[in-house]
């Protein structure tokens, strides 16, 4: 569970990047998070993952308040969390498999689990037969469907997808957003950073619209009518 | 951090050492040029404060004795002297014995010639625990009874000690300032190597690496490249240093200097290099790496 409650950011030059947001999402829900430029969507996603603390207001994710999380206990938090971004960040010398392999071997997996989890990952975003592949070999839907599989492969409960779809075309775009509503399906929470209302609208799931550092509207996607 | 993620890490941090080919070799060269100029210069310093040491045992007090005091007194008055707190040795010389070193030193001299054993006094030849205090040695001496003269070249004891001590002093100053230098070079060539990695960092940090499990290879990788460095600076180090014997040997044919065989600084020279290898790839990846951990 996602829950932020009256949370504001500022940063030090004085700015108000969250100025009092309060949202909960529950655990296996499917949710986007959708808002013009600098309306502090990133912000959320930061203060999720622990990359930032929030300057006033409690955050609690998977258990953990990050008001007032230690450091030592961000990289346990980041196992419940798995993101995706727009830019894919693969290592590019690593084959598919080594890349989703290198994703459990960081956080202590044995061996034995990692030849056992990446194939059935692999598998469930449609790549088993591109394990020895390098990401440059790929289209960039394969390489967002590795992206995905890197993060799915610690069996987090959450998982971000900060802008999944930006650097694919249409056709792609709704393959992924069926991928990871698929991943929802099986129980992992989903929420999907996104500017594409087309999206939103199509798969007509709760959107959390933000707008200078507010929740402005929380509602069915199908009912939206946000302007980019 | 699981044991069974040690081999995997240890491995990794190998394998970085051969993965960033071109930075491990600059980063191994780089520990073997500046560990090749502290050892040259600790083994410099070694032999010189070696030779000054040489030189101020050398250093000694001539005491004569009243010329009117009867053999047996004279003979006892050694007796007083090894008394003395900085007295190594009192070694009596009679006249005869100074007469026939006195011959052998001016032999030939016909101005000598007339020279009988009764113009000459008995003597002691004093050596001492620490030249530094032989100025007040000799004062003593002067106050024991039948003791006519002394002869003891303080000055020259006084310039050997602070010879000594500048060379300690300066010597200490380079081997610091070219490690702190050597820790630089290292620390900002495995910064360079990291620049690299830096995408493979951060991707650690966002799946939930924690941050020992990101460091540990560094850290070996940087313990391999420093350990590599430090053992072929050694092994320059002691080639370098047995040509150079050789070539002294060959010009130096009066032995006016003398060095101390490789042998004789092995076991330390082993040891610094060794420690200064793991000191700067240790630390110098450590530090590299804190830059990158805050993601």
């Amino acid at each position: 569970m996602i829950q932020f409650n009256n949370v504001v950011k500022s940063y030090q030059q004085g700015n108000n990047a969250l100025a009092g947001v309060s949202m909960q999402i529950e655990d296996g829900e499917f949710c986007f998070l959708t808002g013009p430029s600098g309306s502090g969507k990133s912000t959320i996603i930061k203060l999720i993952t622990g990359e930032l603390k929030p300057t006033s207001g409690t955050i609690h994710v998977n258990g953990y308040s990050l008001e007032r999380i230690r450091r030592r206990e961000i990289p346990y938090l980041r196992r419940t969390v798995g993101v995706v971004f727009q830019d894919y960040r693969l290592i590019e010398k690593m084959t598919v498999y080594e890349n989703v392999a290198f994703a459990m071997r960081v956080v202590g997996a044995r061996e034995k689990e990692i030849r056992e989890r990446v194939p059935y990952v692999l598998e469930l975003v449609g790549l088993s037969n591109k394990m020895n592949r390098h990401p440059t070999e790929m289209s960039g839907g394969e390489q967002q469907r590795l992206a995905i599989a890197r993060a799915l492969v610690n069996n987090p409960s959450t998982i971000i997808a900060d802008e999944p779809t930006g650097n694919l075309d249409p056709e792609r775009s709704m393959e992924i957003m069926s991928l990871l509503q698929e991943i929802n399906n099986l129980g992992t929470t989903m929420l999907v950073v996104t500017h594409d209302l087309h999206l939103v609208h199509t798969f007509g799931k709760r959107n959390i619209c933000i707008d200078e550092g507010l929740v402005v509207d929380d509602g069915l996607g199908e009912d939206e009518e946000v302007a980019d | 951090m699981r044991l069974n993620n040690i081999g995997y890490l240890l491995k990794e941090g190998f394998r970085g050492v051969f993965q960033h080919g071109f930075m491990s070799f600059a980063a191994v060269c780089v520990t073997v040029a500046c560990l090749v100029i502290v050892g040259s210069f600790s083994a410099l310093a070694y032999n010189l404060d070696e030779m000054v040491k040489e030189l101020n045992q050398t250093s000694e007090i001539l005491v004569y004795i009243d010329a009117d005091l009867p053999d047996a007194e004279a003979k006892s008055i050694g007796t007083q002297i090894n008394l003395l707190d900085n007295v190594l040795e009192a070694r009596f010389v009679s006249r005869q014995e100074a007469l026939q070193n006195f011959i052998d030193d001016h032999e030939g001299d016909s101005a000598f010639s007339g020279v009988q054993a009764e113009d000459l006094r008995h003597r002691y030849v004093v050596t001492l625990e620490d030249n530094t205090k032989m100025k007040q040695t000799d004062e003593q001496l002067k106050q024991l009874p039948g003791v006519a003269k002394t002869n003891a070249a303080y000055e020259l004891a006084e310039g050997f000690s602070t010879i000594q001590d500048v060379l300690h002093i300066v010597s200490a100053a380079i081997i610091a300032v070219l490690l702190v230098v050597s820790l630089l070079i290292i620390s900002n060539t495995v910064k360079l190597a990291m620049y690299d990695r830096k995408d493979e960092i951060a991707i650690m940090k966002m799946v939930g690496a924690t941050n020992g499990f990101i460091r540990l290879p560094f850290v070996v990788e940087g313990f391999c490249l420093g350990m590599v460095g430090a053992l072929l600076a050694f092994g320059l180090e002691w080639a370098g240093y047995d040509a150079m014997l050789q070539k002294i040997n060959e010009v130096d044919s009066l032995q006016l200097f003398s060095f101390v065989p490789f042998r004789e600084l092995l076991v330390p020279m082993v040891a610094v290099f060794a420690a200064a290898g793991m000191f700067v790839g240790i630390v110098g990846s450590w530090t590299s790496i804190r830059k990158f951990m805050d993601v």
